[in-house]
């Protein structure tokens, strides 16, 4: 889609022919995530739906216990220090950030006032700065008012190198500085169309600058409030047992009214994903399951017991299929797929089209993934295609045999294509998973249908994913044909992220494999737009163009999208929760209750 | 008996080269496994990779592995059993969190196995061969033919879905009082203590029937019948007496456990224990925590072993220790 496209786009939803919703979805069919599109429109001026509350109870507490169940228990409790999502939503549950994003893509106010817009003055002209207005008597849980200086703080105490917090990216390049009491400007080194990251979601907690600041830098390990959080949130901490337990009481003095329903709550850890989906569905024993990695089979056969329903949450994670571009099985200047080298067999496009032809995703959603993963021809350039859901991609084995004919690949006498001398045979590995491995059986067999030897390769996954220089077998190195992991698109900015084809990130023995473009396809046409979006100042055309490197990374079919992995959660049949696929579980806890 | 002082002492001369070999091949062998815990950093584009080295340099993770291993070693040597590198809180607090959870399942399924293994095991023994035997030693076969992971699913299956009597998810934390708080806790022990105690109990009923089976068959046995005594009084004075002395060996061996607790069991019904920081410890690649565990285990065992000995030996005196 071009920049006029997207410019149309919008001018739609402004004009109510096309919904946010609709807008937000397809250029998440583009590879833009749900936030920046909300940006795209909240920069055009659209004001934001404001999603009705469907929240029910008239008064504060009285909801009794929440207990919810997460296989991965929270090892630590303050934000800035979050590994994984786990530590997130245990911190989540008693620190709160300025705002939050709902499953549309809404940024929605928590500690903010409002949301900094143009029209009330919020962003300035030359999106250099946001100014920030926080909500008025706000409380941490010791009493203390919750102030700008505990903001600028945040900043302070993430962007000191000697904290080594895990949120630095998100504050390192701005500047947060306290106009009064309550109000906070943001300056950015140059404009910056997707703002909403400092302050923001799971990396935006607000810790209390009256608790932290003897512990910043160096000293921050040894913060007695790391284990004892004191925060803004609904629930008050209660205790804390890193991996098993983390427990919450009603926070009465919280500044939302009626908020929050349930008296405590308790975040179980540890365990497996199966049975966290049984005690939640089939016996009732939780009230709220995490992340549920089952296959669909057993959750329909669990969500028999009548006790929960699952909850299937779109996001943006998508399982996909990377091709090597670099000979993986030749050391040249003593590494293997080295960058100078062009694969034997991949390097030819009708090869790379005919596997396109192979993978049947249909049938990975059908027989393997169920509602937990759902065929995608995602990064499709067909916005129109893409919204009357005649999914693009396809799966004809005839017609990748005649593809490979014409391009020369003969089949063998053991019906094995050869061209030049030179089998078709690849190594296909990904991590030890079963869902994993059964589409790997899928295309192996369809590959063989069409005289491609397919040899399969399991890694476990502490190996795989890890960034290991002296393994062989880690995703960076991708030491082999094929390879298949899951993308998370729930980083909001896709300038990070989309780097990963650009020809100076190429995963290499002199950047110890850190380089993050492993397929290790390089093209002139994608290093150039990536560098013009880099200084792009209109958010529009910085969209668009974006939206054009995920074209060329497709239309060389450097990567084969499979199937996209929404969130999948399990909840009692009488909870009622508010779960977005952008922002941590616990984003809306506050508006969790029970129905009668 | 004589004096064991001497013994002792080179005893636990030789159990020290043991524990430094243990804890050297545990750190080798760590420091050699794929993967570290701040991998996950590493993969996600978001955070700089300044972020991950930085902290690897704080942890102190990127000098070589000798001088890891001694700065380890010399913290131990003065209590200090490292910083977690995942929760980023010291070991010890961490162990001191579930080591009474751990006691509490661990020594109840104990204390379970002896007091099903000790009056069925004699029982049995006093009647080698009749019925009763011949059904206790099937069951001992089937109990430690069936590993804990199966029975552990068996129960919950039984229990908790089919009749929906016990919880299957253990909580150390209750939100109760009085009388109702020691029967939540008591319901949710029942199956991860049951799990446990079954299956050890199968294993010490065996022994305890074969060690009282030798017994009763000595000479002095059969006098003390001879006697007139009354058949109680023989076995629990004459009988049970002697045949413990092996059994309060295999005992002693195994108190280590209860502080090591049971990775499998622990995991299945979510206990809190040592067992399942083990492993969660072991996932997240979280090194001091996997060294202090197993090494205070190690620790343990050896000490227990060296108890056992002891006991024997003054248990019976006979058995000389040099």
């Amino acid at each position: 889609m071009t920049e006029q496209g997207l410019r149309g786009l919008i001018e739609a939803v402004r004009q109510g022919m096309v919904t946010r919703r609709k807008f937000v979805w397809t250029l998440l069919g583009l590879g833009i995530a749900a936030p920046i599109a909300g940006q795209l429109l909240l920069h055009a001026g659209i004001a934001q739906a404001q999603p009705a509350s469907t929240y029910k109870p008239t008064k504060r507490g009285g909801g009794g216990a929440l207990k919810v169940l997460w296989w991965q228990g929270a090892t630590l409790l303050n934000p800035h220090f979050a590994v994984g999502t786990k530590d997130q939503d245990g911190s989540r549950i008693f620190y709160e950030p300025l705002a939050g994003w709902d499953n549309d893509g809404n940024l929605i106010p928590v500690l903010a006032a409002e949301v900094p817009t143009l029209a009330n003055g919020g962003l300035s002209k030359d999106g250099k700065s946001i100014t920030w207005k926080l909500k008025k008597d706000v409380q941490w849980h010791d009493g203390k008012p919750f102030t700008s200086a505990d903001v600028v703080f945040n900043w302070e105490y993430a962007t000191d190198p000697a904290t080594a917090a895990t949120t630095i990216g998100s504050y390192k390049d701005v500047k947060a500085t306290a106009i009064d009491a309550l109000t906070v400007r943001v300056d950015y080194p140059k404009a910056s169309p997707f703002w909403a990251d400092a302050f923001v979601g799971t990396r935006g907690m607000i810790i209390p600058k009256h608790l932290f600041e003897a512990y910043k830098g160096a000293k921050s390990r040894d913060a007695p409030t790391n284990l004892k959080p004191v925060g803004t949130g609904p629930y008050k901490f209660a205790d804390f047992t890193p991996g098993d337990m983390v427990r919450g009481t009603i926070n009465t003095n919280y500044h939302q009214p009626n908020r929050p329903y349930f008296d405590t709550i308790e975040m179980k850890g540890g365990g497996d994903a199966v049975s966290a989906a049984r005690a939640v569905l089939q016996t009732g024993e939780f009230d709220y399951a995490w992340n549920l990695q089952v296959e669909d089979e057993i959750l329909l056969r669990l969500e028999q017991g009548g006790k929960g329903r699952v909850n299937v949450i779109p996001g943006g994670d998508i399982e996909f299929i990377q091709l090597n571009f670099t000979d993986p099985w030749t050391e040249v200047d003593g590494e293997r797929a080295n960058i100078k080298t062009k694969h034997p067999l991949l390097s030819d496009p009708a090869v790379r089209e005919a596997l396109n032809l192979l993978v049947d995703r249909a049938s990975v959603q059908q027989f393997i993934y169920g509602r937990t993963g759902i065929a995608t021809a995602n990064f499709v350039n067909n916005p129109e295609r893409f919204r009357s859901k005649n999914t693009k991609f396809e799966f004809n084995v005839d017609k990748a045999n005649q593809v490979l004919e014409t391009a020369g690949w003969k089949k063998g006498a053991d019906g094995i294509r050869v061209k030049d001398g030179k089998k078709l045979k690849f190594v296909y590995q990904t991590s030890v998973n079963q869902p994993r491995q059964k589409t790997q059986a899928i295309v192996k067999q369809a590959c063989q249908k069409a005289g491609i030897d397919v040899e399969l390769k399991a890694v476990t996954a502490s190996v795989f994913f890890s960034s290991d220089f002296a393994n062989p077998d880690t995703f960076a190195k991708f030491f082999c044909d094929i390879q298949m992991l899951t993308f998370t698109m729930t980083q909001p900015d896709p300038e990070v992220f989309m780097n990963q084809y650009c020809s100076w990130e190429v995963s290499a023995k002199a950047n110890k494999w850190q380089g993050r473009n492993s397929t290790r396809w390089t093209s002139d046409d994608y290093d150039k737009a990536y560098r013009a979006a880099e200084i792009e100042l209109d958010p529009v055309k910085r969209a668009a163009l974006f939206i054009r490197m995920n074209d060329l990374v497709i239309q060389a079919r450097a990567i084969i999208p499979v199937v996209t992995r929404p969130r999948v959660r399990a909840s009692n049949l009488k909870l009622r929760v508010s779960v977005s696929g952008w922002d941590s579980d616990f984003w809306a806890l506050q508006d969790w209750y029970r129905e009668a | 008996m004589t004096l064991p002082a001497a013994y002792i002492l080179k005893r636990m001369l030789i159990a020290l080269p043991s524990l430094l070999g243990i804890s050297i091949v545990l750190f080798t062998v760590l420091a050699l496994a794929p993967g570290d815990p701040f991998g996950e950093l590493a993969t996600n584009p978001n955070i700089p990779p300044e972020v991950a080295a930085n902290l690897r340099l704080q942890f102190g993770m990127d000098d070589p592995v000798p001088v890891r291993y001694v700065r380890w070693l010399t913290a131990m040597l003065h209590g200090d059993w490292g910083f977690s590198f995942a929760s980023r809180i010291n070991v010890n607090t961490l162990i001191m969190q579930r080591l009474g959870t751990t006691i509490l399942i661990i020594g109840s399924s104990q204390l379970l196995a002896l007091l099903i293994a000790l009056p069925v095991g004699v029982y049995a023994a006093t009647r080698p061969y009749s019925l009763f035997d011949q059904v206790a030693n099937t069951l001992t076969f089937i109990g430690f033919s069936l590993p804990t992971f199966f029975t552990g699913l068996l129960l919950i299956l039984v229990f908790s879905i089919q009749l929906d009597w016990l919880p299957f998810v253990y909580r150390s934390d209750i939100a109760a009082s009085g009388w109702r708080f020691y029967w939540e806790h008591f319901k949710q022990a029942i199956m991860p203590v049951a799990v446990l105690g079954l299956f050890q109990a199968a294993s010490w009923t065996r022994f305890v029937r074969s060690a009282a089976l030798d017994v009763i068959r000595l000479d002095y046995v059969t006098t003390a019948r001879s006697k007139g005594l009354k058949e109680r009084v023989v076995i629990i004075k004459h009988v049970v007496r002697n045949a413990l002395i092996p059994v309060v060996t295999l005992v002693a061996l195994q108190i280590p456990a209860i502080f090591g607790g049971a990775i499998v069991t622990e995991q299945i019904f979510r206990v809190p224990g040592i067992g399942s920081l083990l492993i969660t410890a072991i996932l997240a690649n979280d090194t001091p925590v996997i060294m202090a565990v197993t090494f205070v285990f190690s620790c343990l065992v050896i000490t227990f072993n060296l108890l056992a000995d002891i006991l024997y030996g003054w248990l019976d005196p006979r058995i000389s220790l040099r």
